[in-house]
């Protein structure tokens, strides 16, 4: 099972703006390898929650941990089956332990999208 | 004839300028340029003729007919499309409307189809006709519903008071394109003088031949009026900073119906206007 | 680090005399300009230190090489925008006007169009003991929105550990101010008791309901107009919205600006009612942490 985490520069630090972090952490659950995909996003004028989702889309993740997440992202990931949870602590660690032992919430309190006028 | 009244800071007197210009004059066309925030129908409070919604064209997918090739969502600047379970998935709010999928679809499976974005309204107040363009809550860009204004204007002889949104981006731009003159009205602080020079450029690169109307002034410093001297820039007049134009003004009414002082201020105003403009 | 976002709708009623007055208030540690079209708080604030500019690229326009280019007209016969002019039947792109989607680039018969990366402003950050992060564009450009984005990714990301982040915002309610409503904790919107205020009021707090951000309001100027002022009031009462305070207008204040000071540099009737408005802010930035943290 893949799980993707939006981080900032540090690679540990969770990042609060899932279309326009700089990287995602993507995790196999299984072999516990770690792989940071960065995020073609950043750069987008608009529309950057989408394509961020896309990207992960893309590298087949099964689930996404993230603070925040915009409508229009959202809806990418749910309409590509994948699962997202709220963060709850600020590093990638704590999450993903959090993640394993079933500690962490879906999230639902998705915000409107901010259209193409940028996230963060 | 078209005369477009900016300044780059908000909160100058536009609205005051351009509404009473209007007015002033015996049959003119008042156009509320600034579609995100229109005034000058609160003051015109014209009756409604017609109204006429503006529309932007976005693309319609015809599953049937996709074959998942995902040219459409590769190509899209805008990052409008996603590519979910072999098929484009739209976002429309994020839709710039330039038509690239559709025409690059090779299994023609992209239409168009219409969205509304804000409208217009064409009303008549005394002898002036009114044109508010209104845009809609939450879209990107108000540019549609000023191009829509200016379509209804093109043969049109008569003067037209183009009261423009503040601010030199794409929509002041938009406003100014076809205009004959350029009114810049600019406040004598710190901040209006500022943002009076960006306006300055503005109306530099697109050559148009302007004059500024000082507003609000008061005795002592005025940083626009020094910058006018300093940079040769005509002033076409100074109106002084009075609780009793700012009264008339907060309550909604247009000063040169209601005072004689300003009937003959705005009047003269755009006497001078129009003579710079055809010199 | 709670992010506190002014606006206004309308132009000219006091976002950046009352932003700088709660920056010096709060002795902010981390502050920003989001109005990229016409910013002003860098009249107020200073003396920042030293300046680290960067060039802001928005979206790729495109360009016509006019020795490939064979005249066919077919990417003026597509372009959407009308940014394709002719001059003696020279073909060229309109700048403000090309709007970079590239449908042109890929209708080409003889690949003569390219888009390039253009220079559409400018980005300044201070970092002293304090980080003040602005921007102006180029005249005429767009994509402010991503700009205003660029603004507060740079003021977060070099801001050091503090509780507030103060963000002047910009008029109306398109492109530059949705960008910069995006991931604030609350929207104080700035009134004038005028007509044309009043409807600008209405518009912008809907646009702030619309993306669910605690919203308050604030009258400036207040004096000018009672009875317009009492309309204020009524609505926000009529509409479930707090109205934190009301300030006066007063020469002095202005006198202040034109200074390059901030209302509350100086003794003033309108300093004093917005430092009483500050505490109330800040009360209701804070609720949900039991009031003021410091």
């Amino acid at each position: 099972m893949k799980i993707a985490i939006p981080v900032n520069e540090d690679k540990t630090t969770i990042c609060p703006s899932f279309g326009r972090t700089p990287m995602f952490l993507i995790y196999d659950i299984e072999t516990q390898n770690q792989v940071f995909l960065d995020n073609s996003a950043v750069a987008s004028q608009g529309g950057a929650g989408i394509k961020a989702a896309q990207s992960i889309v893309d590298n087949k993740v099964d689930a996404v941990l993230t603070p925040r997440c915009g409508e229009n992202a959202a809806n990418v990931l749910i309409a590509g089956n994948i699962k997202v949870y709220k963060t709850t602590f600020n590093t990638t660690k704590e999450n993903i332990d959090a993640f394993n032992e079933n500690k962490l919430q879906i999230l639902d309190d998705v915000h409107p999208g901010f259209h193409n006028h940028g996230g963060m | 004839m078209k005369i477009a009244v900016l300044s780059g800071k908000g909160g100058t007197g536009k609205t005051l300028v351009s509404v009473n210009l209007a007015a002033a004059a015996s049959k003119s066309t008042y156009v509320d340029c600034d579609v995100e925030e229109p005034n000058g129908h609160l003051f015109f409070k014209p009756e409604k003729l017609k109204e006429k919604p503006v529309k932007v064209s976005i693309p319609s997918l015809d599953e049937n007919l996709c074959s998942g090739c995902r040219k459409c969502v590769d190509f899209c600047k805008f990052n409008a499309l996603a590519f979910i379970n072999n098929k484009p998935m739209l976002f429309e709010e994020v839709c710039h409307s330039c038509g690239g999928c559709i025409l690059f679809c090779p299994q023609k499976a992209l239409s168009e189809k219409s969205k509304k974005v804000g409208k217009v309204e064409f009303g008549k107040a005394k002898d002036v006709n009114v044109i508010t363009g209104i845009m809609n809550l939450g879209e990107a860009s108000g540019i549609p519903i000023i191009s829509e204004m200016f379509k209804s204007l093109k043969d049109k002889d008569e003067l037209i008071i183009l009261d423009c949104p503040p601010g030199s981006g794409c929509m002041a731009m938009e406003s100014i394109k076809y205009a004959d003159y350029c009114v810049l009205v600019a406040e004598p602080t710190l901040f209006g003088t500022h943002n009076l020079n960006m306006v300055y450029e503005l109306v530099k690169i697109f050559n148009k031949p302007f004059g500024v109307v000082l507003n609000k002034c008061v005795e002592g410093e005025n940083l626009s009026e020094e910058f006018c001297k300093g940079h040769s820039m005509p002033i076409l007049e100074s109106i002084p900073f009075d609780y009793e134009l700012g009264g008339i003004n907060s309550n909604g009414r247009i000063a040169t119906f209601e005072s004689n002082k300003y009937s003959v201020l705005f009047s003269k105003l755009l006497k001078k206007i129009l003579k710079e403009v055809h010199i | 680090m709670k992010h506190l976002l002014i606006l206004s709708g309308k132009g000219g009623t006091g976002k950046t005399t009352i932003s700088s007055a709660f920056i010096k208030l709060s002795n902010a540690m981390a502050f920003a300009d989001c109005d990229v079209e016409a910013p002003n708080l860098h009249l107020i604030m200073n003396n920042m230190g030293k300046e680290e500019v960067s060039d802001y690229y928005g979206l790729p326009k495109a360009e016509i090489n006019s020795d490939i280019c064979v005249s066919c007209g077919k990417c003026k016969d597509y372009c959407k925008f009308y940014a394709v002019k002719t001059e003696n039947n020279r073909f060229n792109i309109a700048p403000f006007s090309c709007e970079g989607c590239g449908v042109c680039e890929v209708i080409c018969p003889v690949s003569a169009i390219t888009m390039k990366p253009k220079v559409s402003g400018e980005l300044k950050l201070y970092k002293d003991s304090a980080v003040f992060s602005t921007a102006t564009l180029k005249m005429g450009s767009g994509t402010s929105g991503k700009l205003v984005t660029e603004v507060k990714r740079q003021m977060s990301e070099n801001a050091p550990k503090t509780d507030l982040a103060v963000i002047d915002g910009s008029p109306g309610i398109g492109c530059p101010v949705i960008a910069s409503i995006s991931g604030v904790d609350m929207v104080l919107i700035v009134a004038e008791p005028s007509v044309s205020g009043i409807s600008d009021m209405e518009r912008i707090i809907k646009t702030s309901n619309q993306f669910g951000v605690s919203t308050a309001v604030c009258i400036n100027k207040y004096d000018t107009n009672l009875q317009n002022t009492k309309k204020i009031e009524q609505f926000c009462i009529d509409n479930n919205i707090i109205c934190l305070g009301k300030v006066p207008f007063d020469k002095n204040a202005g006198k202040a600006i034109n200074n390059g000071l901030s209302v509350v540099d100086i003794e003033c009737n309108a300093g004093k009612e917005i430092k009483k408005l500050f505490l109330k802010v800040l009360a209701f930035l804070y609720r949900d942490n039991g009031g003021l943290i410091k």
